[in-house]
This record gives structure tokens, sequence and C-alpha cells, in this order.
């Protein structure tokens, strides 16, 4: 038996268990509420019951070895995290990727990106209460899995790209079939946007709820669409120019405060449903170019004794932003040292400094307008 | 500014003896400096305020275990979205003692990476307002990452490491008897 103390008879702080169980918390993780009935004063996130041990499996693998596990990283978006360990081994070793591959790469990291922004957009408005957008979300990311299906084999853990390029070439026709998907999404899109995201109700749930302003996204580390939700304009698609995302035109979404101030969940949720739209530009212009590249010419030259001496840092935009991969080799076949940076860890971090004076159910917004993986966070 | 330029201009703020030992991008393909553990947080302040430097993104935190040099290195990336360079930073500890004063009061999204460097590498970071383990249960026994970490056969009764599987449903298949 806890003794319960009131700092005086008005004051009922309570403390709330929210998880690790709870549907809304996207994963299984778990806050610790201090509130004062509807008010937080204190929310205070439990993370790691996924810990996987990711880095700690990377040392006892060989570096190709290594691939499938990070698949696991972020099961939502798993090609990035594929991407991310290969770009650091590709630096770490100077191994030149195949223009095809890149190509490859960007097609299959962009429709991960539409299916991954699908859960973000379903979940987050299933989250708030409303039910009929998700099955919608769910079904064009269906789409997005039968695509990859058939070009990786696999439907959510893909082990798609390698170390040098990627495994397998686009099967015959699988460019109509993309093409005819993407017909098909862009009007979708549309009909989702005049179903939720401009929708009344849905505009005043989120507007001015949960603001984070430009400065504070940068200090906590914020990335990828949270961070350009806040009004930064930054992707490192555009600013690092890596792989061959110079080739493509397409905007960099960011918020605008159409609901309420600048940085608030609607413009979280609005970022993800512009940036699916970029996806699609992104992929109809690659599977345009892509001929000009010999077919199956998709895996670099590697060294024939994969045991590099050095260590580098490389980072790519994933669906929940900026991915690092900081690899360390000691002229082994193992990794020294295989590290992850991801989005929704430094994403778990703000939300103990931005839940005081929140509504309990706001608090759920923020979680899913954050789109945290937990996953991702626990690795 | 490249890495050398801002290696130059804090050597000189602070002197040889806080930050020294550059690397240029060469076997490691990002340049480095090391920066005394003592000295790093006023040097963290100048870097993320002086409007040259202006490191407003620190984008990871990680130790790396040497017991070879009995060594803990705590790395810092650090980038700048206004002026778009980036450094890394290392801070050598002592792998007995690690001891490096936090920074989470200069770029508050320190505080999550380093619980997560105590927690698997056992970094003790002075002055941190809650060093907590984040990833591991409370209770747990060690630091993973360290190179001499051994697994514990068990956690509140339940096994850590599991049979192998392949062995346990192995079937013996009946030897044959010889031809009658």
């Amino acid at each position: 038996m806890s003794e319960v103390v009131f700092a005086n008879e008005m004051d009922e702080e309570m403390t709330l268990n929210m998880g690790p169980h709870h549907p809304s918390t996207h994963g299984v993780l778990r806050f610790i509420i201090k509130s004062d009935g509807e008010i937080i004063r204190r929310a205070t996130p439990d993370v790691g019951y996924l810990h996987r041990s990711i880095e700690k499996i990377g040392e006892r693998c060989t570096y190709q070895g290594y691939m499938p596990y990070t698949d696991r990283v972020d099961y939502v978006a798993a090609m990035f995290a594929n991407e991310c360990w290969a770009s650091a081994c590709e630096k770490l070793m100077d191994i030149q990727v195949p223009k095809r591959a890149q190509y490859l790469r960007v097609i299959s990291c962009e429709l991960n990106r539409i299916s991954s922004h699908m859960i973000a957009l379903g979940a987050m408005a299933m989250d708030i209460g409303a039910v009929t957008p998700f099955p919608w979300t769910l079904r064009e990311r269906e789409y997005v899995n039968d695509l990859v299906e058939e070009l990786c084999g696999a439907r959510l853990t893909y082990n798609y790209h390698r170390i040098g390029g990627v495994s397998f070439d686009m099967p015959k026709g699988w460019r109509d079939k993309a093409l005819k998907f993407l017909d098909n999404f862009e009007p979708a899109m549309w009909e989702f946007d005049r179903l939720v995201t401009m929708n009344d109700i849905f505009l005043k749930r989120l507007g001015n709820v949960a603001v984070i302003s430009a400065d504070e996204a940068k200090d906590w580390g914020l990335v990828g669409p949270n961070l350009r939700a806040s009004g930064v304009k930054w992707d490192l698609r555009k600013e690092d120019h890596y792989s061959v995302y110079d080739d493509f035109e397409f905007d960099i979404p960011v918020g605008d405060g159409a609901a309420g101030a600048v940085g608030d969940c609607w413009d979280r949720f609005n970022v993800r449903v512009k940036e699916c739209r970029e996806s699609t530009k992104i992929v109809r212009q690659a599977l345009e170019k892509i001929d000009q590249y010999p077919e199956d010419d998709i895996l670099g030259k590697l060294p024939k004794k994969i045991k590099p001496d050095g260590e580098a840092y490389s980072r790519i935009e994933s669906a929940r932003g900026d991915m690092g991969c900081y690899v360390v080799g000691r002229g082994a076949t193992e990794p020294y040292r295989a590290r992850f940076r991801t989005g929704s860890f430094t994403a778990m971090g703000i939300i103990e400094a931005k839940s005081p004076g929140l509504f309990l159910a706001d608090l759920v917004a923020l979680i899913a307008s954050l789109d945290v993986v937990a996953p991702e966070i626990d690795r | 500014m490249n890495a050398a330029e801002i290696f130059k201009k804090l050597a000189g703020e602070f002197g040889d003896s806080a930050v020294f030992d550059f690397h240029e991008a060469g076997k490691d393909k990002d340049p480095w400096f090391q920066v005394d553990a003592f000295s790093i947080e006023p040097i963290a302040v100048k870097m993320k305020t002086d409007p040259e430097l202006h490191f407003d993104y620190l984008e990871c935190v990680t130790g790396i275990d040497f017991p070879d040099d009995k060594k803990i290195h705590v790395v810092y990336h650090l980038y700048s979205y206004a002026k778009k360079h980036r450094v890394v930073v290392k801070v050598l500890l002592d792998r007995d003692d690690p001891v490096v004063p936090t920074l989470t009061h200069v770029w508050p999204t320190a505080n999550w990476q380093e619980r997560e460097c105590f927690d698997l590498l056992g970094v003790l970071f002075d002055g941190h307002p809650d060093l907590r383990r984040i990833l591991l249960p409370d209770d747990w026994e060690g630091h993973p990452l360290r190179k001499d970490y051994e697994a514990a056969s068990e956690y509140h009764g339940i096994p850590t490491i599991r049979p192998n599987p392949v062995e346990l449903f192995s079937i013996k298949l009946p030897e044959k008897k010889a031809q009658a």
C-alpha cells in the first residue's frame, strides 16, 4: 500500500500507468504519467521493452551477414536501415555502387517511405478516434507491399540492399505494375485529404496542439518530417546529395501552420501527407530514367576480403528522418562497433519536456504525430 | 569551415592541452580530433554559441570500448544546420573509471543518448539530471557493449541462452540392424 500525499487539499495528483500494451503507443512502450485530472504534470517514457541488442549482434556477425538484422532496427521502414548499413560499409571500404543499383535503391526506399507514412497517418488518425482512415491507408500499404514482395521476396523485413548494390533487378513487367499503383495512389491521396487532412474536426482537434518550435526541434535532435513540420527546410536527400537524388526534381514540404501554429500536430501530419506525393514524383522519374543503365549491373566490385580497418559515419534520410550508422572496423571480418542513430529515439526524448500542461488525450496525439516506432527506439 | 579550420580555431581558443590530436580523413573516413574530458563542457558551449561554428545539432553519441588500450572512447558527431559543416569529436576515458561531464544542458538531445551510453557501456556522465538505465531493466548487471562482458546465465529465472534448436529437436534414427 502506498500512501497518498496531497500538497494541499485541492491537489489531487495521480500517477497513471500508460502501456506497455496500450493500443495507441505504437509498439511496446510505457509512460508513467503524473496528472492532475486530465492535465498532465509530467509524462516519463519508459522504453526498452523491444530491446534486441542489435548493436551487440553487429559485433558478432560478418559485415554482409549483419544485413538481415538491420531490417529489425525499424521493421516499418526496413529498407532504410538496409541502405544505411550498406552505405556506411561502402564509405568505409570505398566501394562504388553501380548507377542502376542506386536507382533501384531509390525506388525501393521511396516506396517504403510511402508505406511507412501510410502506417503513420492511419495510426495517427486512429489514435485520436477516427477509425475509417486506418483501413484506407493500410489498403494502399498492401499494394506497396505487393510490389516490394515481387522485387525482393519479402513484405516486411526486406534484406534487399547489399553492400555494393542490391540483391535483385526489377522483374519483367514490374515497372508497369509500379506505375499502375502510382496512378491509383495519387488520386487516393487527394481523397484521403478530403476525408481526413482537411476535415474540419481533424483540423480543430490537432491545430495548436503540442507546438514544437524550430529551436526546440533542433536542440532535441528531432529529424526528418518532425523537424520540417517545425518550419526548418532541411532534407538530407537535398543537402547531402547522397545516392542519385540529385537526378530528380522534388520539393521539401515544410510545416506552414495552416491549422494553428507552425510545428503543431497537424503540421506534422500534413508534412507526411505531402511527402508521400513527393515520393511518388521521385519513383516516377526514377522508373523513367533507370533504363539508361545496363540491366543486371546491380552489384559493385567488392574487395576480395572484407576486413576493413578504420571508421565511417554515414547518414541517410529515412522515413523517420536522419538515420546514421557509425561503423568501426579493426581488420577483422566482423565490425568492431556498429552503432545506429535513429530518429525515433531522439523524438521520444522530447516527449517528457513537452508533456507538462498537455491534456491526456493530446499526449496520444503527440506520440502519434512524432511517428515513433518502438523497435527503432529500442533497437 | 572544414574540420581542420574548426580544430585550429578551437585549439587556438582553448590551448593544445584541451584540443589536440587532429586526424585528417584517411583510414578513418571522417576527420576527427580529441578533446580533454575535463574541458569538454566549455568547448561544447563555445561550439554551439559561436556564430562561426554554430553546431546546433548533436547527431550521435557513441561509446566504444578498447580493452587493449584500457580506454573507452566517447564519440560525438556534430553538425551545423546553419553552416552545413560537421565534425567528429572524441573523448578518451580511462576504462576503469570512465567519467565525462554531461552535455545535456548544451544539447538537450544528449540526455537520452548519454543514458544509452551509460546503460550499454557504463560511462558515467557527471552532472546528468537522470542517469538511469534506459534500454535494459534497472536491475540488469553489467554493461553489454563492453568487450569483456559475459551474460549471466539467467535473469530472474529466465534463461538468457537457449539450447541449440537443431540439437534439441534432432531425431535419432534407429540404427540399422545387420541384415539377417
